[in-house]
């Protein structure tokens, strides 16, 4: 039966097929933490370009780019989006399938923060006070041990008395990689039972969460992380600055090291836990895709990625001006990917 | 003798067979109980869901607009004067809009002030404006009004959705608070229909969001799996049932139809990624390839159901026809088919209404994204009625939270009618024998 079915759905398919014409579209995929500035500019685009308004897919940092090196030809994404750099690994991917100019456009930057209901205790915390609640192991008196913390004062008495639980992005979105680099390496670098340890077995304390129920992986999209912040007042998420900027009157962020996660602190990098977002361009597409360039331009231009751009009331937190000049003038000109 | 019959009654209840009696009564009393505490749990559970989507989605249908008198002055719109298309469409309309505003709140005249105003507009209202001029651009030079919308967190604002006070997360400051309440006091800030949400494609401005693109997407998929599944189906369990003789086959063929009723439509979604899209190189993201997909789901429930209404039209039809001369196709296809035809309906409109439903297979073949402009063809990307309900739920403005329960209030009534009109055909077609 699957037989017959795949044999006329097949012969439907190329009949049909043959009617298909070039792609007057730009496709772009990546991250879900740059998905809502990207649409955004999408629209925008197609409202006044004239051209068709990209199709843009949330397919994470990492499958984005999967898609986008998977090779060179038309039905493969023109742009992909990403919530961290691409790894040499991937250029290396990319090249091997014939992907070999690329271009990097930083757009600007996203404040990862660790919040909880309105309804919850303040939070006042430090990377050393987050590695201890969210690792597998911690060093305890000299010793690594199995993660000893049940209650937030255990940890420091200054912290409430509440039970730890914390709802932290699966691996599989590009924030986890920022968490684990700029909140637990850090902290856990910083022990000196860690620092005598190689640089494998150091990684697996630093990065190893716990498994006991205290610290639970969100693989879903931010808005679960949000549910489940206002339906336990005392859980602690780590979701994004957008999130944040969206429902300040549900959830508040806590300090980290003493910083409040506002606009102005991400910006400036006093903010201690913020990560550059990016874009990358297919060259060889452009001039065969039609509108490219252009959106290129509408994504660089000051009322979308300015200061008082569209883009900042949608959250990002904009680059300086000098940076932003620089970065504009290296994607107007496809400049190539240098690593 | 009655006094026999009643006294061999009354010891009979007396003794064992009495409590037996009594036994078995409580039984199926209490299987009764518990048959009823089954549907009533199933259907507070049903209540449950229902309330909650309608409570939070029903403001939905509605979209708050702001009554302003327009000045469409020449010197803003078109001040060369050529009044050709080019000018028009890419005119300063946000100018236009924000002297309306300004005439009203003549205090707001400073840097602050009109961005202020500004951002309590929708970029709707520029569109609006747009539209009237190039439909008839006469009007330029004329003074208007006209309801236009307002930006989405004044909207939520009104309906009640976000808090007033800065301190507690409101967006807005004490002053232009005082503007939103000077408006609404004096009727010119309302709650309208929302036409948005049933005219356009999908927007990051939640105000301007519409299911239109989802629902022709929606459509389209189906037409295709329509097209394929009905006519592949039915085929199939005519042959099955009327032709094919029992042998080792047909039976590993109905086991397998029957394993495929249950496969997880993820495993299609993938089955569809790997032929349509990297072998036949059709386009992505299209309902072409969702329909085909969709047909995959499909295709299973509708043999079956075919099946057992081929099997219900009883054999002395067929004997009959055969006894008069009929040829087998004849027999089929003007009396089998035919008497069949109710049962083989409800189960393709069962069938499809299982395919509208379905997300996870178009996760793969990318369906799942955001596309603003709605399909013209079948070959142009779409998304699909259940994808935007899951896309609109993961957006992280507050506004789309009542437009995600909208969108299910809406692919519920879909379901409902489908499902309606397959229980209206078998009560209407269905012959007893």
């Amino acid at each position: 039966m699957i037989r017959k079915t795949l044999v006329a759905a097949a012969v439907a398919a190329v009949a049909l097929s043959g009617t298909a014409h070039a792609r007057d579209q730009i496709r772009i995929v990546g991250s879900s933490t740059v998905y809502p500035f990207a649409t955004a500019v999408a629209e925008q685009f197609g409202k006044t370009s004239g051209f068709k308004t990209p199709v843009v897919e949330s397919t994470g940092s990492g499958g984005g780019l999967k898609l986008f090196c998977a090779g060179a030809d038309e039905n493969s994404p023109d742009i992909t989006n990403a919530s961290r750099r691409i790894e040499p690994s991937e250029v290396a991917a990319c090249a091997a399938n014939g992907v070999k100019d690329i271009t990097e456009v930083v757009i600007g930057y996203d404040g990862i923060v660790a919040a909880n209901s309105v309804h919850g205790p303040k939070f006042k915390l430090t990377k050393a006070q987050l590695f201890k609640a969210a690792a597998k192991t911690v060093p305890v008196d000299g010793k690594l041990v199995a993660n000893p913390y049940t209650k937030w004062s255990d940890i420091d008495p200054s912290l409430p008395k509440e039970d730890i639980l914390l709802y932290i992005p699966a691996p599989n979105h590009g924030t986890r990689d920022a968490w684990n680099e700029l909140v637990m390496d850090p902290a856990c670098d910083a022990f000196p039972e860690v620092k005598a340890l190689d640089k494998a077995a150091k990684k697996a304390v630093c990065n190893t969460l716990r498994e006991d129920g205290a610290e639970v992986d969100v693989s879903e999209n931010y808005t679960v992380t949000l549910q489940k912040m206002i339906s336990q007042p005392a859980a602690v998420g780590v979701t994004t600055f957008s999130y944040l900027d969206q429902n300040g009157d549900k959830i508040q962020a806590a300090t980290v090291d003493g910083e409040v996660p506002t606009y102005d602190n991400i910006a400036s990098g006093k903010y201690p836990v913020s990560r550059p977002l990016f874009f990358y361009v297919k060259k060889s597409h452009v001039g065969v895709i039609p509108g490219i360039k252009e959106y290129i331009a509408e994504f660089t231009s000051d009322k979308a990625w300015g200061k008082t751009g569209y883009l900042a009331e949608k959250g990002l937190i904009t680059l300086p001006d000098d940076k932003r000049k620089s970065e504009a003038a290296n994607a107007k000109n496809l400049g190539n990917l240098k690593l | 003798m009655t006094e026999a019959v009643e006294q061999l009654r009354a010891s009979v209840i007396a003794g064992k067979v009495g409590a037996r009696l009594q036994r078995r009564y409580a039984a199926e009393k209490r299987f009764r109980v518990y048959g009823v505490a089954a549907i009533a749990i199933a259907l507070s559970f049903l209540a449950v869901l229902l309330v909650s989507i309608i409570a939070q989605g029903y403001s939905a249908f509605v979209q708050t607009e702001v009554r302003l008198t327009l000045d469409l002055d020449p010197a803003v719109i078109d001040p060369d004067g050529k009044r050709d298309h080019a000018t028009l469409s890419s005119a300063d309309y946000a100018t236009v809009i924000r002297n309306a505003l300004l005439a009203r709140f003549p205090d707001a005249d400073d840097r602050v002030g009109r961005r202020e105003l500004s951002h309590m507009m929708s970029q709707g209202a520029e569109l609006e404006v747009r539209k009237l001029v190039l439909a008839d651009p006469s009007v330029i030079g004329s003074r208007r009004e006209m309801w236009l919308p307002v930006a989405a967190p004044v909207d939520q604002l009104i309906k009640g959705n976000m808090e007033r006070a800065p301190d507690k997360g409101g967006q807005f400051k004490e002053r232009e608070l005082a503007r939103i309440d000077a408006l609404k006091a004096d009727g010119s800030l309302q709650t309208r229909f929302n036409r948005w949400l049933f005219t356009e494609g999908d927007s990051r401005q939640p105000e301007l969001a519409g299911l239109w693109g989802a629902v022709v997407g929606s459509f389209y998929s189906l037409l295709v799996t329509l097209a394929l599944s009905f006519p592949l189906g039915v085929a199939t369990a005519v042959y099955l049932e009327e032709f094919a003789s029992r042998s080792r086959w047909t039976d590993v063929i109905e086991v397998n139809i029957n394993n495929l009723a249950a496969v997880p439509s993820i495993v299609f979604g993938l089955l569809g990624l790997e032929i349509f899209l990297n072998l036949f190189e059709l386009p992505r993201s299209s309902p072409l390839v969702g329909g085909l997909v969709l047909t995959l789901v499909s295709l299973p429930t509708i043999i079956i159901a075919a099946r057992v209404a081929l099997k219900a039209v009883p054999p002395w039809i067929r004997e009959a026809a055969l006894g008069l001369g009929a040829s087998r196709l004849q027999m089929v296809a003007h009396h089998v088919l035919p008497l069949a035809m109710p049962g083989i309906l409800t189960g393709t409109i069962i069938g499809m209404a299982r395919a509208v439903g379905e997300s996870a297979p178009l996760l793969m073949i990318g369906m799942v994204a955001f596309i603003v402009d709605v399909p013209a063809t079948p070959m142009d990307p779409a998304t699909a009625l259940p994808v935007q309900v899951y896309l609109w739920a993961a957006s992280p403005e507050r506004a789309f939270i009542e437009r995600t329960s909208a969108a299910i209030i809406v692919l519920l009534c879909f379901l409902a009618v489908m499902n309606a009109t397959a229980i209206y055909l078998r009560k209407r077609f269905e012959r007893r024998w």
